[in-house]
């Protein structure tokens, strides 16, 4: 696949707010249609592409998950000219003054978010950042035209245009998880042609950032055999701390903890190492903050794994990752789709 | 848009004239490396005067004589600068240490992209994720020395220290209004542009498009006294503080308000306007039927603060465009409080006699 660049490019510059995917999902179902058996919407929202095994039936299934929603805003009222908002998923209040965003109201509108200054400010918020609630939206428009295009419910997303970065760093907002979605197109690329025992679901999940609604609901449905949650994890970078994160361009990072099977990071631990596909081992304690932590108790559960893309400044607008560290990870998931022979889960053995 | 070039037609903004602030906008130039926006304004005047004048601080200076006689000669300055960053320490693989040059609160920093020297080169200011924030980070400013600019692993060194850089904002139109960064001053540099290109044939208009003026007025400073004018009219940005209150109550210090035209500078910290020229341009709005506002006296800094104390006083005034979220990633204006500026100070020179300096203060 020559295009990754283009493709998650693309992927990032179409809405999708947690539990509003619709933009994103359309995009992400047209590059999986032609490279999938079967496509479907779940009713909370996740996409299900299944490239269907030819292993007798019943076969068993992998599920390979990324999450499409992003994170962003939302409109609680209007002041005039202005806008208040809140959060949808996780959202840095520290970083949103001078940040450009798209209000998603009757028609799109551009608009700016601003710290009014500190005289007009609560007396408790007169000092250090200026908390969400106290953030204003002006979008240039007077009051009239405004009440007539927005009204609360609007949602709001990042407005960064994606930035090619010298060699293969890429810049933008929602690459945290549109770089794991793109991960998964480049692993149904690879897998062109090839034969597969089991069936391979590759599913875009909705709603993680807020409740893992999608992961939990299709993990539900699609009763995966096993499951891979692909998601973004802390690179190194200025200002965060070196024992919480992993080097950006080196590979993706393989869980281990609660929410990992243990056989199955053996097996990718040793897929990676006779593939030469550099990687790292994070070590995650407890929630996994991902789509992991609801696939393992989906139903009787299912053994699960979490692959991350190291990725720089999560959750703010300028979010940066390698390419290369993507395809590593589509090329490591396609590996081991492709790997997986009808008795694999029968070798697997808790005395180790 | 056809622009014509007959003298005493009262200049327009247009879309010839919009499309300039746009270029304006997304040029760099941060005080002390103005280049940028200097080789602009050369290129737009180049057909309209005889002699371009660069002194020793890099101010591009432009006289346009009048005709007849008992002219007064008239300096009209707008300064090229704006605040923004310089890279201070190379820290390896991309990653620099900078500073902050003019005045920027250094909350606007966070998860931006910044365009790093002349090549507009995209780096960005990041942040700790907000997974990793311990309670007490949340609440606390970021300090300047706990932040980066980063090239991304592997630029090459294509950036060195010393290299100057600006937040990344494209320039765009919103309904009445235009958004961009650094407002502050490119407005009052395509103001002057078209006084130059129009100018009022009863003075003589001395043109100073100033560097520095973010760091101490500097450049107005050698351009007031090379220039030695009779009086000094200063075209700027100021803050429009025009937003709600947190619990409704008035804003009573608004500072300007957006849409209320242009803001006359009565009384600033470094200087005190000189009443006849307040005089004069009130008499011209009111004569000309165009809307102003006074500026709520109170600090701020202009280049009228170093002129009007060169050689024996110079009598000086700002007149601004109001802006709000100036020295910010974004700011905003109104185009009809531009399009006023631009009539009022061109209706002020053309009504200036020297009688104006020769009634009481």
């Amino acid at each position: 696949m020559n295009d990754l660049i283009p493709h998650l490019k693309a992927l990032i510059s179409v809405p999708g707010l947690s539990g509003y995917e619709a933009p994103v999902r359309t995009l992400i179902e047209e590059a999986w249609r032609p490279l999938t058996d079967e496509i479907s919407t779940s009713r909370l929202g996740s996409l299900h592409a299944l490239r269907r095994g030819t292993g007798p039936d019943p076969r068993p299934s992998l599920l390979l998950a990324a999450h499409m929603d992003a994170i962003g805003l939302i409109v609680t009222g209007l002041s005039g000219e202005f806008l208040h908002i809140t959060e949808v998923g996780g959202v840095d209040a520290r970083v949103l003054p001078g940040q450009l965003v798209t209000i998603h109201g009757r028609q799109e509108l551009s608009g700016v978010i601003v710290q009014p200054p500190s005289h007009l400010l609560p007396p408790n918020n007169r000092q250090g950042p200026v908390l969400l609630e106290n953030l204003l939206i002006d979008t240039g428009l007077d009051a009239e035209e405004l009440a007539r295009l927005v009204r609360p419910g609007d949602l709001v997303s990042f407005a960064q245009s994606p930035i090619e970065l010298y060699g293969d760093m890429l810049v933008g907002h929602t690459l945290d998880d549109r770089a794991g979605v793109a991960a998964l197109t480049y692993c149904l690329s690879a897998l062109q042609g090839r034969q597969l025992d089991w069936d391979i679901w590759f599913v875009a999940t909705s709603q993680e950032e807020e409740n893992f609604a999608g992961a939990i609901t299709s993990g539900y449905q699609l009763r995966p055999s096993l499951a891979i949650a692909i998601d973004v994890t802390f690179a190194s970078a200025p200002g965060s701390p070196a024992h919480e994160t992993f080097p950006m361009g080196k590979g993706p990072t393989l869980g281990w903890g609660p929410n990992i099977h243990p056989s199955l990071y053996l097996a990718f631990k040793n897929l990676a190492e006779r593939l030469e596909i550099s990687y790292k081992t994070q070590v995650i304690p407890r929630h996994s903050g991902t789509d992991a932590y609801a696939l393992q108790i989906a139903a009787e559960g299912v053994p699960t794994m979490v692959i991350g893309i190291p990725l720089r400044y999560m959750h703010t607008p300028v979010e940066m990752i390698s390419s290369k560290d993507v395809v590593r990870t589509g090329r490591l998931l396609a590996e081991f789709a492709a790997s997986l022979e009808l008795d694999f889960l029968e070798t697997w053995s808790w005395d180790e | 848009m056809h622009t014509t070039n007959e003298s005493n037609q009262t200049p327009q903004v247009g879309a010839g004239q919009t499309s300039l602030l746009e270029r304006l906008c997304n040029a760099s130039a941060v005080s002390g490396d103005e280049h940028e926006v200097r080789q602009i304004v050369i290129q737009e005047l180049q057909p309209y005067a005889q002699a371009i004048k660069i002194d020793s601080l890099g101010n591009v200076l432009v006289t346009r004589e009048g005709r007849g006689t008992n002219r007064l000669r008239v300096m009209v300055a707008a300064h090229m600068d704006e605040a923004g960053f310089i890279l201070t320490n190379d820290e390896d693989d991309g990653i620099y240490r900078f500073e902050v040059v003019g005045g920027m609160d250094v909350r606007f920093l966070l998860g931006k992209l910044v365009w790093v020297g002349r090549s507009h080169t995209p780096g960005v200011i990041g942040a700790k994720p907000v997974h990793l924030l311990t309670s007490e980070e949340k609440k606390k400013t970021i300090t300047l020395d706990s932040l980066r600019i980063d090239l991304g692993p592997g630029n090459g060194n294509q950036s060195k220290i010393g290299e100057r850089a600006v937040f990344a904002t494209p320039f765009i139109h919103l309904g009445n209004s235009l958004r961009a960064r650094a407002l502050d001053n490119r407005l009052g540099v395509a103001t002057l542009i078209e006084l130059v290109k129009h100018p009022p044939d009863n003075i003589d208009l001395l043109a100073a498009f100033t560097v520095q003026e973010e760091v101490g007025t500097r450049g107005a400073s050698i351009a007031g006294y090379s220039l030695n004018p009779d009086l000094a009219f200063v075209l700027d940005c100021t803050s429009a503080y025009d937003l709600p209150a947190w619990d409704d109550s008035e804003n009573s210090q608004y500072n300007t308000q957006l849409g209320a035209g242009p803001a006359i500078h009565i009384a600033h910290k470094p200087s005190l306007s000189d009443p006849r020229l307040v005089r004069h341009l009130e008499q011209t709005a009111k004569v000309e039927n165009i809307p102003y506002q006074i500026r709520q006296p109170g600090s701020v800094s202009t280049d009228t603060g170093t002129i009007h104390k060169q050689r024996s006083g110079i009598p000086s005034v700002t007149v601004s465009v109001p802006g709000r979220y100036l020295h910010s990633p974004a700011s905003l204006c109104r185009l009809s409080d531009w399009q006023f500026t631009l009539a009022l100070i061109h209706a002020a020179l053309a009504r200036l006699t020297p009688q104006v300096l020769a009634t009481e203060r």
